[in-house]
Parts: C-alpha cells; sequence; structure tokens
C-alpha cells in the first residue's frame, strides 16, 4: 500500500497524528497504532533481555567456580537482584504484552485496542522505568542488593544512608511498571468484551485472546496489592514509618504476603498467554482443530480463579502455621488440573496431524516439553514436605527458569517467528531458525536441569560462593548459560536481515486459519477495510467452512496467496 | 493415568492398538518405578527421621512423574518421527476437535491422582510434626492463645529446655540453657528428638540441614519451636536458606550428631571452656579488603565469643 493511501485512510480515521512517519521512524514515535506499539514493546523488551541475559552470564561466570572470585559478593547481589527484576519486568511482561497488543485486535476483528493513547502512553512508561532500573547502577552503593523478592528487613537496610539509593529506585521502578500494566490490563479486558468483530461470541474467539483476557484479570486483582507492598516498603525506607521493620514492631512476613498475593499469579500472567501461542501454533502446523477448543479455554479461566489463592506456596518455610501449609498445598496442586488438560490437548492436537515442523512449531513442542517438566517439579513443589527440603535451593532456580526460559521464551520465540511474516511482511530465514532453535533447546536443558540436582543436593540460591560439592553440575550449567547467551545471534542475524532483505511474505504463509491472515502483510493501517463476519470457530482445519462471510479469503481457509 | 498416546477415536480401538498400548503402560511404568528407586541417590544421606519420611515421598512423586513425563514426550516424539507432512502435501489433517469422553478422562484422572498425592503428602507432613505450636503474626509467642482443646492435643514433649539458635548477619550461635554454654556448632544426641527455639536479631535467615531434610525461616521478632529426629551420627552442614543480605553465601554451620556419651562428654568439655572469639568468615572477609571492588556492605555483627568454636575447615556430609 503506497504511502499516499495509508495517509487517506489515517486522516480519514481521524487518527491524532495523521501526518505520523509510515516508514522505520515510526517506531520511535508517539504512535497510538496497536501494531507499532506491539513491535515497540517486542523490540525495547528483548533489547532488555539481552542486558539481563549478560548480567546472567557474568553470574554463570561466578557459579563456575566454588569461591566467590570473579566478582565482589556486593556486585553479585546486585547481579542476581538486577537479573529477576530486569527479565520480569523488562523482558516477559513488556514482551508478553508486545505480542498481544499486536495480535489481540487482528485476532478479534478490531481496527485497534479500545484506548489507544492510553496504550502509548502504557508503553512509554516501559523505557521510563527501564531507565529508572539501569540508573540505579550509578548511584552510590550500587543497585538494589535485596533480591527481585525485596524482602525486608533486608531491603530496608541501606549501608550508604542516602535517600536516594538503588532500593528506592528499584521501587519506584516496579511502582511505576505496576501503572503501566494496570493501564494495559484495563485496556485488553475492555477491547476483548467490547471490540470484537460481529459473529465472533466467546467460543469463536481465538485461544490466545482467551488467555489474554485471562491473565490480564490476573494484573487487575493482583497488581494493587503488589504495588501497595512495594509504596508501603518505600515509606518504611524513606520517612520511617514501620509496617514491616521489626525491630520498630513490624512484620515481615506481612510484605511476603504481600508480594507473593500478586506475584504467584504473575507466572500465570507470564505463561498464560504462552498457553495461548501453543493452542495457536499447534493447529496449524499439524493442519488439525485444536483439540477439545472449549475445555482449553475454560481451563485459562479456571487458571485465573485457582491463581488467587496459591501464594502462600513460596512460604511453605516461612513464619506459616501447619493449617495454612496444607490448605495452600492443596489449592496449589488443584491447578495442575486445568493445566493437564491444556498439555493433555495439544499432545491430542499434535497427535495424527500432519506436521510441518518450520521453526516456530520446532519451539512450541520445544517450549511444550520444557513446560511439562517444570509442570512435573511443580507439583512437587506444592507437596509440603518435599518443598520444605528443596525451598530456596537451585531446585527452585531450575523449575522456575524450565517454566520462563524453556516455555515462555521459547514459546516468545515461536510466535515471534509465526507472526514475524505478518508483522513485518518478509519471510525470515528458516536455517537460522533451526539453529536458532537447536542451540536455545540444547543451552536451556544444559543450563537449567543441573539446577534439579544441584538443589536435591541442598545447594542454596542466590549464593556467590558454594561447597565444593557443587562444582560438577554449577559447571555444566555455566556452560549452559554461556551456550543460551550465543544462541541468541543467529536469532538477531535473522530479524535484522530477513527484515530489510527477507522474501516477501503473502498474506497467509502458513494456510492457517484467523482474521489476522485474511488481511495483507504488514496489515494496512486500522487493520480491516471492512469489519468481518465471522461464521466459525477459530480452528477449521480440514472442515473447509469459511471462517467469514465478507471476505473473498474467507471462503476457503486452504487458500493460497 | 491417561497415557497420553490415548488416541482420539477410542471407539474405533482396534484389539491390535488396545494391546499396544498396555504394553507401553506397563513399560512405562516399570521405567518409572525404576527411577523413583533412584530418586533416593540423588539426596544428602539419611540422617534424621523426617529424611526418611520426606525420600519416601519424593520417590513417589518421581515416579508419577516420570510415567507422565515419558508418555507425553513419547506421545510427541512419535508424532514428530512418524507423522509428518510430504513435502508438497499440503492438505489437512482428520478435522477432530474434540472427544468428550477422552477429555473428561484426562479431567478426572489427573484430578484424582492431585488428591491422592496431597493426601500422602499431609500424612508424611502430620507424622514430620517438626513445627511446635506457633502463633504467627503475634510477636510474643504464647501458649495460652491456644485453644485448650488443641494444646491438648499437641504431642508430649519430654521436658528439656530447647536449645535457642541465635542467627544474625552473619553467624550461626547455640545456646544451651541447662548448661549455660554457648557454641557456633550444633550438636545433638543421635535418636533423641531435638527441641529448638529459632531466633533473629536482624533479617530473615534460614535453617537448614540439607541431610536432615528440614528448613525454617528465622523470623526476627518471633521465637519459633523446632523439632526434628536425627538418627545418624556424623557432622552435617547447616547452611542459611533465606537471603540475608552480603554474605549469605558464607553464612554456614557445622551441625554433630553423636552417641549420648559423647554428647553429654561434649556438653561437659565446653562447659569447662573459658569463653573464646569464634572464626567467622563474613567478619574476617569485611575486614581483609577494605578497598573492595564492589558496593557498600552492612557491616557484619563481631564474631561470637563461645565456650565451643568450630574448625573452619571440618569435614561434614
Amino acid at each position: 500500500m503506497s504511502n499516499a493511501s495509508l495517509e487517506a485512510i489515517a486522516a480519514k480515521s481521524g487518527q491524532p497524528f495523521p501526518g505520523a512517519p509510515n516508514n522505520w521512524q515510526r517506531f520511535f514515535s508517539f504512535s497510538t497504532d496497536h501494531k507499532v506499539i506491539g513491535i515497540q514493546y517486542i523490540v525495547t523488551a528483548f533489547v532488555f533481555f539481552l542486558i539481563g541475559g549478560l548480567l546472567a552470564m557474568v553470574m554463570r561466570g561466578e557459579l563456575i567456580t566454588p569461591e566467590a572470585d570473579l566478582v565482589d559478593r556486593t556486585v553479585y547481589n546486585a547481579l542476581f537482584t538486577m537479573h529477576g527484576t530486569i527479565m520480569l519486568f523488562m523482558w516477559t511482561f513488556p514482551v508478553l504484552n508486545g505480542l498481544a497488543n499486536y495480535l489481540v485486535p487482528l485476532q478479534i476483528g478490531a481496527r485497534d485496542m479500545a484506548f489507544p493513547r492510553l496504550n502509548a502512553a502504557a508503553f512509554w512508561l516501559v523505557p521510563v522505568f527501564g531507565i529508572l532500573l539501569m540508573v540505579s547502577f550509578f548511584v552510590p552503593g550500587g543497585p538494589s542488593q535485596s533480591g527481585w523478592w525485596a524482602y525486608p528487613p533486608v531491603s530496608l537496610q541501606n549501608p550508604t544512608g542516602n535517600l536516594i539509593n538503588g532500593q528506592v529506585l528499584w521501587l519506584l521502578a516496579v511502582a511505576l511498571s505496576g501503572v503501566s500494566s494496570i493501564m494495559g490490563a484495563v485496556n485488553f479486558v475492555t477491547t476483548i468484551f467490547r471490540m470484537r468483530a460481529p459473529g465472533m461470541g466467546w467460543f469463536r474467539m481465538p485461544a490466545f485472546c482467551w488467555t489474554v483476557l485471562s491473565a490480564q484479570m490476573i494484573q487487575l486483582f493482583g497488581l494493587p496489592a503488589l504495588t501497595a507492598g512495594a509504596v508501603m516498603l518505600l515509606l518504611d525506607l524513606t520517612v520511617g514509618t514501620s509496617f514491616f521493620d521489626p525491630a520498630r514492631g513490624g512484620d515481615p512476613v506481612l510484605y511476603q504476603h504481600f508480594f507473593w498475593f500478586y506475584s504467584h499469579p504473575a507466572v500465570y500472567v507470564i505463561i498464560l498467554p504462552v498457553f495461548g501461542m501453543f493452542s495457536e501454533i499447534f493447529p496449524v502446523y499439524a493442519r488439525k482443530p485444536l483439540f477439545g477448543y472449549k475445555f482449553v479455554v475454560v481451563s485459562s479461566v479456571i487458571i485465573t480463579m485457582l491463581s488467587g489463592v496459591v501464594w502462600v506456596h513460596h512460604m511453605f518455610a516461612s513464619g506459616t502455621p501447619s493449617w495454612m501449609r496444607m490448605l495452600f498445598m492443596f489449592s496449589t496442586m488443584l491447578i495442575s488440573v486445568p493445566t493437564g488438560v491444556k498439555v493433555f490437548a495439544w499432545v491430542a492436537t499434535v497427535w495424527g496431524g500432519k506436521l510441518r515442523l518450520d521453526t516456530p512449531m520446532l519451539f512450541a513442542l520445544g517450549g511444550l516439553i520444557c513446560f511439562l517438566f517444570a509442570g512435573i517439579t511443580g507439583i512437587m513443589l506444592g507437596a509440603v514436605p518435599f518443598d520444605i527440603h528443596v525451598n530456596n535451593t537451585y531446585f527452585v532456580v531450575g523449575h522456575f527458569h524450565y517454566v520462563i526460559y524453556g516455555a515462555t521464551v521459547m514459546g516468545v520465540y515461536a510466535a515471534i517467528y509465526h507472526w514475524f511474516p505478518k508483522m513485518t511482511g518478509h519471510m525470515y530465514y528458516e536455517g537460522l531458525g533451526k539453529l536458532h532453535f537447536a542451540l536455545t533447546f540444547i543451552g536451556v536443558n544444559l543450563n537449567f536441569f543441573p539446577m534439579h540436582p544441584l538443589g536435591l543436593m541442598g545447594m542454596p540460591r542466590r549464593v556467590a560462593s558454594y561447597d565444593p560439592e557443587f562444582a560438577y553440575w554449577n559447571v555444566i550449567a555455566s556452560l549452559g548459560g554461556f551456550l543460551l547467551g550465543v544462541s541468541t545471534l543467529p536469532f538477531i542475524l535473522n530479524m535484522i536481515s530477513s527484515w530489510i532483505l527477507g522474501k516477501r511474505a503473502p498474506a497467509n504463509p502458513w494456510n492457517a486459519i484467523g482474521l489476522e491472515w485474511l488481511i495483507s502483510s504488514p496489515p494496512p493501517v486500522e487493520n480491516f477495510e471492512e469489519i468481518p463476519l465471522v461464521v466459525s470457530g477459530p480452528y477449521g482445519y480440514g472442515s473447509h467452512e469459511p471462517l467469514v462471510a465478507n471476505h473473498p479469503a474467507g471462503e476457503l481457509n486452504s487458500e493460497h496467496s | 493415568m491417561t497415557t497420553p498416546t490415548t488416541p482420539t477415536e477410542p471407539r474405533s480401538l482396534s484389539f491390535r492398538t488396545v494391546a499396544l498400548l498396555v504394553a507401553l503402560a506397563i513399560a512405562d511404568a516399570a521405567i518409572s518405578f525404576w527411577v523413583g528407586r533412584q530418586a533416593y541417590l540423588w539426596m544428602p544421606p539419611q540422617a534424621s527421621a523426617e529424611a526418611l519420611l520426606v525420600d519416601d515421598l519424593f520417590g513417589f512423586l518421581t515416579t508419577i512423574g516420570c510415567f507422565i513425563f515419558l508418555g507425553v514426550t513419547t506421545a510427541l516424539v512419535v508424532s514428530v518421527l512418524f507423522q509428518r507432512a510430504d513435502k508438497y502435501d499440503t492438505s489437512d489433517g482428520p478435522p477432530i476437535e474434540g472427544n468428550l469422553l477422552v477429555e473428561i478422562l484426562w479431567t478426572t484422572i489427573p484430578l484424582g491422582l492431585v488428591i491422592w498425592i496431597a493426601t500422602y503428602s499431609y500424612q508424611i507432613y502430620d507424622k514430620m510434626a517438626i513445627l511446635g505450636p506457633m502463633e504467627h503474626m503475634n510477636h510474643v509467642p504464647s501458649l495460652s492463645l491456644i485453644p485448650p482443646a488443641e494444646a491438648a492435643t499437641l504431642p508430649a514433649v519430654p521436658e528439656k529446655t530447647p536449645i535457642e539458635v541465635h542467627a544474625r548477619q552473619w553467624a550461626w550461635e547455640f545456646y544451651y540453657p541447662d548448661q549455660g554454654i554457648t557454641s557456633t556448632e550444633l550438636h545433638l544426641p543421635v535418636n533423641e528428638r531435638a527441641r529448638l527455639v529459632l531466633t533473629s536479631e536482624d533479617v530473615l535467615h534460614g535453617f537448614y540441614v540439607p541431610a536432615f531434610r528440614i528448613k525454617q525461616d528465622v523470623i526476627p521478632g518471633s521465637s519459633i519451636d523446632f523439632g526434628f529426629t536425627p538418627i545418624r551420627e556424623g557432622s552435617y552442614r547447616l547452611r542459611d536458606s533465606d537471603y540475608s543480605g552480603t554474605y549469605f553465601a558464607a553464612n554456614q554451620g557445622t551441625v554433630v550428631v553423636e552417641s549420648a556419651e559423647s554428647y553429654q562428654q561434649w556438653l561437659a568439655d565446653a562447659a569447662a571452656s573459658p569463653l573464646t572469639v569464634a572464626d567467622n568468615r563474613a567478619y574476617r572477609e569485611f575486614n581483609k579488603a577494605p578497598e573492595r571492588l564492589g558496593w557498600k556492605s552492612i557491616q557484619p555483627a563481631p564474631p561470637p565469643r563461645v565456650n565451643y568454636a568450630s574448625a573452619e575447615d571440618n569435614s561434614y556430609e
């Protein structure tokens, strides 16, 4: 589409900036186009992913020998604090928000998000609090060293005595991140409730949109607790209140309740959209409908509801009475039932299909296997007596990284490859993609599997030095960590070169079913010239029913562009 | 347990398919059972009665987990190997959208499994009884707050004053009130239930002995009753398990489990020893390198003065 006609559409649509540039510069502007914002989120997040990854590699360098010899202990503590913070608040949440931003309006047949300016404002807070976090490396005393949980009283200790210190900046950044996420959540929930195309009933909505809706609901009920905890901690630290300081009558365990009330459900905010991506990708590359679609989407909602009653499982070894340990053991284990429904449904979707092992499918399969492993160790962690042994050890770190890197990062990669042609209008290089997958899959297992035996042997997490008996598995884990660092190189190379030089992408390169595949790649401003009229469910592979009534490409879902 | 190889159209199952599935399930179960037995070897020595219980639970969880993992991955790998589309085949697979029976089965079977695992875990936890009556959110533990009915059901504990465990940044110190002894090494008689009271002076610490499979956060402002039964003589590592600041990793100690006679002898020897300054790694490191490259740290507490100081290079299991 030419610039002139784009501008004509933009002017007609009453966009706030009709003259907004339509080249690479638009990604640096206050654009209100959900597609531009989506890509802004993804690219910004990826930059921070690389920074967080570099910090992790320094840590793995420290842990390659038992002694604390590569970096000072204070530096090591700052490294794991900032690694966790950056990876969660600057990578996973933003990158998933970016993908959801890009895809949800397209998948439900909307022209944009419900509140485009709010959407842009929510994004622009991300670099703001990202920079705030980065600045903390340069204040006297360095960044926060209290871990990404920021448990008091450690987080209340301020050896520099300065009012502006790493911990204060950290708390401000986390509070701002909460504000940004709530702005995003309001937007997603409204968009999905109010802006679905005519004919798209709840059970005709793609599974990805269901998972985004479920995840954003969690943000709405959980984030206020985290933000309140952060603000109370900030007050304790700066103006001398004593909510959490035991030396002055506060209760440090209260903070843990505030923190985990949000931060465990936050794991579902992260993993649910990844479940959605799996649910979108498996049918395309297996050429079969998503097995048990209704069970799969309803299970997302059940996960959302159960996620509100699991937070105490992070505190089994904390000051938690026995009755509470038992109650939360049951509720934690229950959540594996709806999750298991999804896993079995994906396997049944793949089973008996006509598989095409393109890069997105490889990442989705690899991510599914990692998630399965993480789910099994997750049930183990739910069992209180076993959790008491491995709580706060590397077993938990291994479990968590299988969820976050194994399933989430691989799921995000799968999604980026799958929708790359749609986003950029160019095809990526398949060979580089497969190399990227191989390095990632090997790296993940080499890096994170050894953490499980380490935890069983009793190696605590967050240690800069350790006893020599742990050296063997740590060396393997470190090598895996460096390999994961290397694995990002073919990805970066692939994305940049194929965006510039890659073959032109047709509207529907994967022969996929979904509203986003009915329009050109990349989609025009405002997405749909005519809002589609949806007449069937989202995964009609093999059934040859039209998806929409008023679009030529919708008539035949096996049409090739 | 549903094997994930469950086909999508059970009504059209042939005898051959059923036989194959049963054979696969048996093989999966046999391998999982074997892996579950191996799980005991991945743990430190079983040095407490609680360790026996926890390891049984872990073996059980490993068996079930292995069964599910193997079943599901086998189904995926078989698909990837044998169900690929031909190069120029762009047609769709069978349009199977679901199967109510299969979906109900794979919802209810895991639900039953979860109830089984949780119940078994509950029984194990109940037997361990590691936590004393704890009045959480109440900074002065008080027995009077326990309802009398509940207090009566508490297991009778032999009249023995608990050993006080003091955690601080960054040292462990043990106080034996009956003898008036302080030590940086925790000595316990074998086969006798140990009673501890855990307190912290500054931040959260975690009392963790991997060989005992027990762990409890030590919370400043509360004292926590804690108990377990060591059953194997030897030296074991005590680790701080809850992140406690700069020298967290160095905050370790030794637990010695010995016969009743040796224990009494140790108590007597320690009571006769004068107070000496114990070696402390955090204190030593902090004072050794004043111009460190890193950022500022909280100053470690001075090394404790104790009747018995453990040697830095103690061997342990």
